[in-house]
């Protein structure tokens, strides 16, 4: 077996030239992650919003069930989307299993619940302290659910991270739905999980480097953006 | 309106990435001009479909997506329409398959053969040993560890019928010194060599496989370890949205002269992996 | 300085129409929560401009009170009438409120008022001309690009009591407002409140500071167990208080 050193050097090189298989393994696996983290967020913010501020019968069963499935493993997901897509399945005609739309489906299901969940328990500690006051100034419900997002958005920001954390390190919902095609739903995990299963440490080590330092990336801007919001007293 | 961070500057900031990462990343989209494989990881991890598709491709400029599953797997999701052809290696369920009205035909491809790989310690003693069954017995007596791929695959299928004919049901010591790994050729590799297993493994992925460690083959050559390749394009009269025309042109394609010779000509260390043998077309 | 009202909306402009505010009746007002009455059948009628102080001790119920008639809670009995029209929507947006500990969105000090002007509908165009106006009010002109949270407690306070003013409002109400302010901020409100009363705002403070209460008052609600106590002209209030209650609170004692 190659030796760690050696793999790390290789993996080190292909990093430094570039390799383009390596590039368009990255390219896609961000474009998923992102896309479905953006999706993600606008209905994660209106559900967690509405959630925090409307009274309604249910919103706690509601808000429990979100919660619940902030632990959503990934595979019973990609399993869902799968059987939702398969040919023999109720969304068959649409003929996405094995494209990135259906991954993206997939980390949408996964990610939804954290922003969504997150974000209600953002308003309504937000709520505890503006909710006299916004009353008052005649803000009608669905006013009080924008103006709270907007006034939240550093705590909101941070829980688009841990959700965007959650879907690029995933490899259960994007390998069943995706089927880790060769230049079509190949991602960092799927391919650090087909090079592993061939021997090819140094490629399997390479992608794990990248997907640690975007998970570094990540954590840095977390903390920038709390420093950040403390300086202006937003926080 | 002043301030840190304005909300239209967030607006731009957002859209910019997302343009410049749409951009960058163009996904192959040659509109609907794909048939999806449902093949063996044996196939992939071999490396053979990197080396003959494009050449197919070249040529009718159909792309060709491989979803690589176990044969067990393979037969199943094409059986719910999944794919538009199966490529696997287990002749009873291949035509089963078709007899039960999933599949169209099925044409012999190419065939490799199986091998016993194991450590070079060899605790079990079955280096050289030309009967399969009889070293599986032997390994069964001595209960040094073998790594199974338990996933319905092909080469578990195979496995199976050898542990058969040795007269031994390696189910019952299941966890001790037989492990069942569920997984691909691969990863069953991985696993046997990181716990110093005997496995039964298909001649392609093991001279494509790239973490041997000190293993060697241990046993080769028996006719019962003759692996053969299938390929059939799955019934359009099932599952309308089989894409028959493309489907069949890559099954001629396959069987034919220049598919056959592409088969031929992949080599790891100048050694051939797998062996054409489609019969002509009638 | 703001010279006269301004005609926040269509409907504010057919606010003469609908009649003034006042007088503020209540009858039988009560707010009663896990068998215990917070308010206590509570009989009142405020008719004058100027400022009305609700004084007491603490847990006598006087924010409870202001929360009431301000339309934030809802009575379990009696009723609220403005101006002879029952409690509403309308009458509220009409109102204003500045609470004991300043409220201020995370955003400048001019978007927090220019956030309240819009959501009373003033067009975006005016929105920062009136905010600008109202900071020169209170003093605080050059704060206006600063985040509105950094800003010191006094400042804060004086920011809230700038947006209250800025919606043009015809009842102004204020919770504690100097509670924990120090001298100076303190007296910056009570200007701000002098200088609203002479506008014609009708202001109701609620207070627990007595000094305060003498400064201010034009009448004097003294409030005990959620009970109405009395309801007297500020200078009969400060020399003979009617009730031996409101006597021992002026004099300093602890009232039970």
């Amino acid at each position: 077996m190659l030796g760690l050193s050696e793999a790390f050097r290789a993996a080190l090189w292909q990093i430094a030239t570039l390799d383009p298989q390596l590039i368009e393994i990255i390219g896609l696996s961000l474009k998923v992650t992102l896309t479905a983290v953006a999706i993600a967020t606008l209905i994660g913010f209106a559900l967690g919003g509405v959630l925090a501020v409307y009274r309604f019968p249910g919103r706690s069963a509601v808000a429990a069930l979100l919660n619940a499935l902030m632990g959503l493993p990934p595979v019973v997901a990609g399993l869902i989307v799968y059987l939702l897509l398969s040919n023999a399945g109720p969304l068959g005609v649409l003929k996405l299993l094995y494209t990135p739309e259906a991954m993206i489906i997939a980390q949408v299901i996964l990610v939804t619940p954290i922003v969504a969940a997150l974000t209600r328990q953002t308003c309504e500690d937000l709520l505890e302290e503006y909710r006299d006051q916004l009353r008052s100034l005649g803000a009608s419900s669905a006013e009080v659910v924008t103006t709270l997002l907007w006034d939240g958005r550093y705590r909101l920001i941070t829980a688009v991270l841990a959700g965007f954390g959650r879907a690029i390190a995933e490899v259960g919902a994007v390998m069943i739905v995706g089927g880790n095609i060769d230049h079509v739903t190949r991602t960092m995990t799927t391919a650090i999980a087909l090079e592993t299963s061939k021997g090819n440490i140094a490629l399997a080590l390479a992608l794990g480097m990248i997907l640690l330092a975007i998970a570094l990336i990540v954590n840095v801007a977390l903390m920038g953006i709390k420093r950040l919001a403390s300086q202006f007293a937003y926080a | 309106m002043a301030g840190a961070f304005g909300r239209r500057d967030v607006l731009k900031l957002a859209l910019a990435a997302y343009a410049t990462l749409a951009l960058a990343v163009p996904v192959s989209r040659a509109a609907d001009n794909f048939i999806i494989v449902q093949s063996t990881t044996s196939t992939q991890n071999s490396g053979l479909f990197e080396h003959i598709l494009p050449l197919f491709t070249k040529k009718t400029g159909i792309e060709v997506r491989v979803v690589a599953v176990g044969t067990g797997q393979a037969l199943k999701n094409a059986q719910k329409g999944d794919g538009d052809v199966v490529l696997v290696h287990s002749q009873p369920d291949e035509e089963k398959f078709v007899a039960d009205g999933w599949g169209v035909k099925r044409y012999p491809v190419m065939y490799n053969d199986f091998i016993i790989v194991g450590p070079a310690t060899d605790p079990a003693k079955i280096a050289g040993m030309k009967q399969a069954p009889e070293a599986l017995k032997k390994i069964a007596e001595a209960q040094t560890p073998f790594a199974s791929r338990a996933d319905d695959s092909g080469t578990h299928k195979a496995e199976l019928k050898l542990w058969h004919e040795a007269g031994v049901d390696p189910k019952t010591s299941s966890g001790s010194w037989y492990l069942e790994t569920g997984s691909g050729m691969g990863a069953t590799l991985n696993i046997a060599v990181g716990k110093q297993a005997y496995a039964l493994t298909d001649r392609g992925t093991w001279l494509a496989f790239a973490n041997k460690g000190d293993f060697k083959v241990m046993v080769e050559g028996d006719n019962k370890l003759f692996n053969q390749y299938g390929v059939i394009l799955v019934n359009p009269a099932k599952h309308p949205n089989v894409k028959a025309k493309q489907g069949q042109a890559f099954i001629d394609w396959l069987t034919g002269p220049e598919g056959q010779a592409a088969i031929a000509n992949y080599k790891i260390d100048g050694q051939q992996l797998f062996f054409p043998n489609a019969r002509p077309q009638s | 300085m703001l010279e006269q009202p301004r005609f926040l909306s269509p409907l504010d402009a057919a606010a003469p129409l609908l009649g003034s505010l006042l007088p503020l009746e209540l009858g039988g007002l009560s707010l009663e929560t896990g068998g215990r009455r917070l308010i206590d059948r509570i009989d009142l009628k405020v008719q004058e401009l100027g400022i009305t102080v609700i004084l007491g001790p603490n847990g006598a119920g006087k924010s409870l009170l202001l929360r009431l008639v301000h339309g934030l809670v809802a009575p379990t009995a009696g009723v609220i009438l403005w101006g002879g029209r029952p409690m509403n929507d309308q009458i509220r947006r009409r109102q204003a409120m500045v609470f004991q500990k300043p409220v201020l969105l995370r955003r400048t000090a001019a978007a927090n008022i220019t956030y309240a002007l819009g959501l009373r509908g003033i067009a975006r165009s005016e929105r920062n001309s009136l905010a600008l106006q109202a900071l020169e009010l209170a003093g605080l002109e050059r704060y206006a690009a600063t985040p509105a949270r950094v800003l010191s407690g006094g400042e804060q306070q004086r920011l809230c009591l700038a947006r209250a003013l800025s919606l043009d409002p015809e009842v102004l109400f204020l919770d504690e407002p100097t509670a924990s302010l120090d001298p100076a901020s303190t007296l910056a409100i009570e200007r701000l409140l002098i200088g609203a009363k002479h506008r014609g705002i009708k202001v109701i403070v609620v207070t627990h500071d007595v000094g305060q209460a003498r400064r201010l008052a034009q009448d004097v609600i003294f409030l005990h167990h959620g009970r109405l106590v009395e309801h007297q002209p500020a200078p009969r209030f400060f020399d003979q208080p009617e009730s031996d209650t409101a006597r021992a609170f002026m004099a300093g004692g602890l009232v039970l």
